[in-house]
């Protein structure tokens, strides 16, 4: 009796796991198609984008006129843009497959660059007509092999989770066809030549050149752990632990972590091997309630960067974030801005103690022998080129970094349309509306995070 | 121009009526503490300078308490009008200016703030003319403030629960959005919370520098949600809540602190699965992450 009782109940349980573990398995292959499909439809999106891309690179080419050019050349960045994106969403982050991203964004800037200038004024060069001949060729190996990986994922039925899976496992998998062909494409695109982009590219790659500019004789370790200890307030019986950069790096620095043994206060600083100049340092603690406020915290900011020897540095941007205040200070020479020239500071609104500081931009634009033109316009002639219905409440002359990634002088005009404020930059030579940026207003609180 | 100096002189006249009443009332003002409040701050002395600016009817937006943009022109309205130094800056003869020119209802603009009405400060119109309880539907915003003889209230947006007198509104950094922030700092946490801060601030700064990379995509989202590209994103940790320390360690890096010698890649060497990620030139060691080109 009780043995039938503990059998059916027995027969029930098994019969009942066994439709929740088909109920579970169905779910899990429901989700797993769905994944699979998003990522077959990026790489098919891919694919047709290449095909399109290499067509209307082949039409421009044949575009006589000069004036149909700009459009046309529009429709191949929005393209790039596209085939950007869907490179973005395939499973392929662990596979080396930056050479193919960086292709796209080289056509894209190409076409950006020559799309944006007045092709009246300044027609597509010779050299220029030759790289978009090349970018045009290249698209085609890129596109015929992106065709073969899709031709095989469609005949063999290839399934991209197996990729992933593939990947996640870091079993190198010989035979796994999509990695395979995603490498040949890789390997296609890393055969071109650099210099087929012509000079237009030289500076497209923020090219990091050991700070370049910065002048002194190199520091040795030793020196490194005083610099940290000046820079951070940290007295000499600290612990410091000093490594030096590892090859993969730009610029040679020592990383020093600096340590108070009473209070276990911890700070890292990053030093320049060349004159010893500090990159970045952060002195991270928790600040608990402000006690000084932000005005205060910025002329202490101002007094360290005087003390450590930083010239015509100006306040910029000063913000409050919970209880620190963030300082923004740029380069001013005969009261004019050099922007690229910044520094942050950032300071603890309890005790004013400097917890951050950032030099990086700086110290890759620092120069000396910086020389800034002569403005061709006049003020009132820059002031005619903005919006009429801005009104300028501050005017100032600038040094911006442009989207071709010079330096350009500027007249900068800050001031308000409606409620909103914005900062206007009018090239001072050729009156060209370099840079139009719409100052952030404070954002409403939605909700209490935490 | 001519309605620059309407502009100019409605608040003039308005303030030569209330004048008698500012007098009569100056012993119970409520006045600032005693900083020097500049363009950035957030706090309680915020507050008081936007609803004094707009008992004025220099300041027509939101008493949120961030000394933002619209705040910075109403000063600037204000010491030009009063023959003060124009710097933007409320130091003490200003705020004595501002003082003695304005008054400050703080029960009623704290009250205000707590509760989350919508409301405006301006001098001279009946205050319970000027809250209006937060509509349900954030769409429902008719309720306007009374106009009456003020110069141009609008309707204050409607305002966000909040705690007790806190500021309403948040400053954050230029490019992005306090959820884009919230986004890295959940990505953050999940990669790397046990690490120390500086690893965090790292972190950060390589979902950064993928961003600014051609390699990678262009937006916080696109790079974090890249297929593979964090363990964190692919495990779910992610959707852990994330700490204040992350948070920080996030503006840190939007603040251009970038640890990692502008580094695109990293691993923890005692978990790494991908022997391709050992060919990657490394950079440095942080914490338990190598970070590498």
């Amino acid at each position: 009796m009780i043995r039938g009782i503990i059998i059916g109940v027995l027969a029930v349980g098994v019969a009942g796991t066994a439709y929740w573990g088909y109920q579970e398995h169905r779910e899990k292959n429901a989700i797993l198609i769905n994944a699979e499909n998003n990522y077959q439809r990026a790489f098919h999106d891919l694919t047709y984008g290449m095909d399109l891309l290499h067509d209307k690179i082949g039409s421009t080419l044949a575009m006589n006129s000069r004036h149909s050019l700009s459009p046309s050349l529009v429709e191949v960045w929005r393209l790039t843009s596209e085939a950007h994106s869907d490179v973005g969403q395939l499973p392929l982050t662990l596979l080396p497959f930056n050479k193919t991203e960086e292709f796209l964004s080289k056509i894209g800037k190409f076409s950006y660059q020559t799309a944006v200038r007045d092709l009246d004024k300044e027609p597509l060069s010779e050299e220029e007509y030759e790289t978009l001949k090349v970018l045009y060729k290249q698209s085609g190996d890129i596109q015929s092999e992106l065709r073969k990986v899709q031709h095989m994922v469609l005949e063999n039925n290839l399934r991209w989770m197996d990729v992933e899976l593939a990947l996640a496992s870091g079993k190198e998998q010989t035979d796994n066809t999509i990695i395979d062909g995603f490498k040949t494409v890789e390997k296609t695109v890393s055969g071109y030549d650099e210099s087929d982009f012509g000079p237009t590219f030289a500076n497209m790659q923020k090219k990091d050149d050991n700070f370049k500019n910065i002048k002194g004789k190199t520091i040795n370790k030793k020196e490194a752990v005083t610099i940290a200890k000046k820079y951070m307030g940290f007295d000499g019986t600290a612990e410091v632990k000093v490594t030096e950069n590892g090859k993969g790096s730009d610029y040679g620095f020592y990383s020093i972590s600096v340590r108070n043994k009473d209070t276990g206060q911890e700070g890292n600083i990053d030093i320049t091997k060349k004159a010893g100049y500090p990159v970045w340092f952060i002195n991270h603690r928790e600040v608990n309630k402000q006690k000084i406020s932000l005005n205060d915290a910025n002329l202490k900011a101002a007094a360290f960067l005087k003390e450590n020897g930083y010239k015509n540095l100006e306040l910029f941007e000063s913000t409050q974030y919970d209880n620190t205040g963030v300082f923004n200070f740029v380069t001013t020479e005969n009261n004019i801005r050099i922007y690229p020239e910044a520094i942050k500071v950032e300071v603890a609104l309890d005790n004013g103690n400097i917890i951050g500081f950032s030099a990086e931009e700086y110290l890759k634009s620092l120069n000396d022998t910086r020389e800034i033109e002569k403005p061709v316009l006049t003020s009132e002639q820059a002031r005619a080129k903005v919006n009429p219905n801005f009104k300028v409440m501050e005017e100032r002359q600038a040094v911006i970094v442009n989207d071709l990634n010079k330096e350009v002088l500027c007249y900068e005009f800050l001031g308000t349309i409606g409620d909103d404020t914005y900062r206007i930059f009018i090239n001072a030579i050729d009156g060209v509306e370099e840079e139009v940026e719409k100052m952030k207003n404070a954002e409403e609180v939605y909700d209490e995070v935490i | 121009m001519k309605k620059k100096i309407v502009k100019w002189i409605i608040p003039l006249l308005f303030f030569l009526c209330i004048m008698p009443f500012t007098f009569l009332e100056s012993n119970r003002v409520f006045a600032f503490s005693n900083q020097v409040i500049q363009q950035g701050s957030v706090g309680d002395d915020v507050i008081e300078l936007q609803s004094r600016l707009q008992y004025l009817g220099f300041y027509n937006k939101k008493i949120d308490g961030v000394f933002g943009w619209s705040t910075y022109w109403a000063l600037r309205n204000f010491q030009y009008e009063f023959g003060l130094p124009i710097d933007g800056l409320a130091g003490t003869e200003t705020k004595a200016k501002l003082v003695k020119a304005s008054k400050y209802n703080k029960q009623f603009v704290k009250e205000q703030i707590n509760k989350g009405n919508k409301f405006t400060h301006y001098g001279g119109v009946d205050q319970k003319k000027q809250s209006a309880p937060q509509p349900n539907a954030p769409a429902k915003t008719p309720a306007k403030a009374p106009a009456a003889k003020a110069p141009g209230p609008k309707p204050a947006a409607p305002a966000p629960k909040a705690a007790p007198s806190k500021p309403t509104a948040a400053n954050t950094p230029g490019g992005f959005s306090s959820n884009d922030i919230q986004l890295m700092a959940n990505a953050v946490y999940g990669e790397s919370r046990g690490e120390p801060y500086t690893g965090q601030v790292a972190v950060a700064a390589v979902i950064l520098n993928r961003v600014n990379s051609a390699s990678f995509p262009n937006t916080v989202s696109g790079v974090i949600f890249e297929p593979g590209a964090f363990t964190a994103v692919a495990d779910g940790q992610i959707w852990l809540t994330p700490n204040e320390t992350a948070k920080k360690a996030v503006l840190d890096a939007i603040n251009g602190i970038d640890p990692t010698g502008n580094a695109l890649y990293y691993f923890n060497p005692a978990t790494a699965t991908s022997k391709w990620i050992w060919s990657r030139p490394q950079i440095k060691r942080i914490g338990k992450h190598i970070f590498c080109e």
